[in-house]
């Protein structure tokens, strides 16, 4: 015991002292990005981030092709950097509010009240569609009975204090088999775009339904239960095609009539009316930093190929050109 | 394994009673010949069956548990195949599964921990030492008592949300105050000479000290334990000799806890290291490619002693962050990606465990009384 009684703080001490002298030195400490160095003025002009790093928030859905765009950019421009968190469309608007990131990912518009406290705090967005997602219903591989559905069936079976207990309550020319529920949970914007397109109010659903924050729990229950039926975006179909049955659907009151969530479908708009717009919204405050002007650009470019690898569908040619004039447009005018 | 000694015993001893015969020795397997007071033979009978079930359903007990780790552990390391190679500790993020690593979170886990540390025991082992060697039992001192064990039940996400409110405003407020300024004076002592610091209120610091809120009332509570445990005898022997108060606690009451405050730090941490909701509720990043610092090897820590600086105010990622995510991904590819997560951060924590261990041993090893 009498070994830590005296040297112990001394040791303290003695690294303390080996740490510190392991910074003595005479140059300057420089971000380690390293294009700042030369500088003495950061170039950025309000924010305190490092000039060569991108902040971005936002949407699940969008932040899978946000990620696979930033890794190709990466590596084409090595001195910049990501920084990419995950928070849901809301929470990102909330920060981009706060004027703390750079771009906004969205898996829904801006809400009119979200754009007026962007315009209280002097902050311009903006707004480029840089693919679509096509939410998808499943049943069951075993489901023999059904192939398309109507968006009226839909919401008889997902409305709020619906009483359908088994196919059978549907349609009667269907099996007398219990329909069990899975769905994404009301935090995401999958939910929230399921419930306004088929309940025709945003956050109302039945109460009988298993909601998951995780997708791949839903397609889990749904290849697990012979009357299942659940919703997700497309990317978690077209990556999980031999688990699950996507039906097709019909905005009409004919099941004939009824439309397969292929990306064709999606890309043509005659996916209705499930098919949903992802948006990034950019900063036009930021786009005076040559970083993410060339980070938009590569977007917009590039962009389409990525979308199309991690899952979900390209926007046409003219919506692209569309979204091209409109950010050039507004990097002229900064 | 002392555990096993007394249940052991037990079930040897009742081996002798498979037949009902309540006697040891030669007469084990036979119904003894002189009855017992009426009824007490079943009395006993029905005693020693409650004990040797009591030991059965312990021993089960502890194996369910042992199981349900291995089947567990199993599948993990199952799952993980197609993924788990050396690649992986060396790659960061990636959108496909077969590049993605955790290096980012591997490092951003480290610095995390190790200021959580850093925080933690000074002000844990303090506030032990205080409430149990210092403060006179007073109603505040009771007050602050029970409180503690009530910290420790709160959800770590009640932190996060403090820690938001609390640490990431201040260093936000820091960050505001030293824009594009030239930091000279505040380091200018050890002659370093920062001509910007990049400072970002998501950084490390403001995770570790968030974490050490989590984990600071299970730190007191087990540093506590381990003061408490240490004899008074010691305490009074150190004072009759003409030792202060000071050399009592520093050089008699703290070496003799040292293994059961190691024990408790080190458990903590653990907890630490898997705690991934108060890091995303402070803003910590989902998907990036960077390590705190730029430092992106054990090596990098001697040769880039600039960088040491930058990590804790560098935004940052965790392993538990980065395996929630790739559980998320639609690629059922990213199943081996997650699982590989897990296994390295298993091993993380085997690793701190086992130093705790050693740690345990040589302290304990220098306690002679």
């Amino acid at each position: 015991m009498r070994f830590s009684g005296q040297s112990f703080p001394v040791m303290l001490l003695a690294v303390l002292v080996a740490g510190v002298s392991g910074c003595t030195v005479e140059n300057d400490v420089t971000p380690n990005a390293g294009t700042g160095a030369g500088s003495e003025e950061a170039t950025s002009p309000s924010t305190s981030s490092e000039p060569t790093r991108i902040q971005i928030d936002g949407s699940s859905t969008v932040k899978v092709i946000t990620a696979a765009v930033a890794e190709e950019f990466e590596s084409k421009f090595s001195d910049v950097k990501v920084a990419l968190k995950v928070t849901g469309t809301g929470t990102g608007f909330k920060e981009m509010i706060a004027g703390r990131i750079d771009i906004a990912n969205a898996s829904r518009a801006v809400k009119d009240s979200e754009k007026a406290d962007c315009e209280k705090n002097n902050i311009e967005l903006l707004e480029l569609l840089v693919a679509l997602d096509g939410l998808t219903v499943c049943v069951n591989n075993e489901n023999t009975w059904v192939d398309s559905i109507t968006v009226a069936q839909l919401k008889k079976i997902w409305e709020p204090g619906s009483t359908v207990k088994s196919w059978k309550d549907v349609d009667a020319a269907w099996p007398d088999v219990p329909l069990v529920l899975f769905g994404a949970g009301e935090e995401s914007g999958t939910f929230d775009y399921f419930t306004e397109a088929i309940n025709g109010k945003e956050d109302e659903i039945t109460e009988n339904y298993s909601p998951s924050s995780d997708d791949n729990v839903t397609i889990t229950g749904v290849s697990g239960d012979k009357g299942a039926m659940g919703f997700f975006g497309c990317a978690y179909y077209f990556a999980n095609k031999d688990k699950v049955k996507a039906l097709k659907i019909s905005p009409t009151e004919d099941p004939a009539a009824g439309v397969a969530p292929t990306p064709e479908a999606v890309k043509a708009g005659d996916y209705k009316p499930l098919s949903r717009p992802l948006f990034i919204y950019v900063k036009k405050s930021s786009l005076e930093r040559q970083e993410v002007q060339d980070f938009v650009r590569f977007y917009l470019n590039e962009g389409a190929a990525q979308v199309s690898k991690v899952g979900y569908v390209d926007v046409s040619d003219e919506q692209i050109k569309g979204s091209r004039e409109a950010f050039e447009a507004a990097v002229k005018k900064e | 394994m002392s555990e096993q000694d007394p249940s052991g015993k037990s079930a040897r001893t009742n081996a002798g009673f498979i037949n009902g015969a309540p006697v040891n020795g030669e007469s084990a397997k036979r119904r003894p010949a002189v009855s017992f007071v009426s009824g007490g033979d079943r009395h006993i009978r029905s005693r020693l069956m409650l004990s040797r079930v009591f030991a059965w359903l312990c021993r089960f007990s502890t194996y369910a548990a042992l199981a349900v780790l291995v089947v567990l552990l199993a599948a993990i390391f199952y799952s993980s195949i197609g993924r788990l190679s050396p690649d992986f500790v060396t790659n960061t993020n990636s959108t496909s599964p077969v590049k993605a690593g955790i290096l980012a979170g591997l490092w951003g886990s480290f610095w995390l921990i190790l200021f959580t540390a850093m925080f933690s025991v000074p002000v844990g082992v303090g506030s032990a030492v205080y409430l149990e060697e210092i403060a006179k039992d007073s109603m505040l001192i009771r007050i602050i008592k029970v409180n503690l064990a009530n910290l420790a039940g709160v959800p770590s996400i009640v932190y996060g949300i403090l820690g938001y409110t609390v640490f990431r405003t201040s260093a936000a407020a820091i960050a505001e105050l030293f824009d594009g300024k030239h930091v000279i004076g505040v380091l200018g002592l050890f002659k370093v000479r920062l001509s910007k610091l990049p400072m970002y209120e998501d950084n490390i610091l403001v995770g570790a000290l968030t974490l050490t809120l989590v984990i600071l009332p299970t730190v007191i509570a087990a540093s506590q334990e381990a003061l408490r445990s240490v004899p008074g005898s010691i305490r009074v022997a150190s004072l009759a000799l003409g030792a202060t108060r000071w050399q009592t606690i520093w050089r008699q009451v703290i070496p003799a806890a040292l293994p059961g405050i190691s024990t408790g730090v080190i458990l903590s941490t653990s907890r630490a290291i898997g705690e991934a909701a108060p890091l995303i509720m402070l803003g910590a990043l989902t998907y990036t490619s960077m390590c705190p610092g730029g430092i992106e090897s054990p090596l990098e820590l001697l040769t880039k002693p600039a960088q040491l600086l930058q990590a804790p105010l560098d935004q940052f990622t965790a392993m538990p962050i980065e395996i929630y995510d790739w559980s998320k991904q639609p690629d059922a590819r990213f199943t081996a990606v997650a699982a590989s997560g897990i296994v390295v951060l298993l091993v993380v924590l085997l690793s701190i465990n086992s130093v705790a261990m050693v740690v345990r041993h040589f302290a304990s090893r220098r306690l002679k009384w």
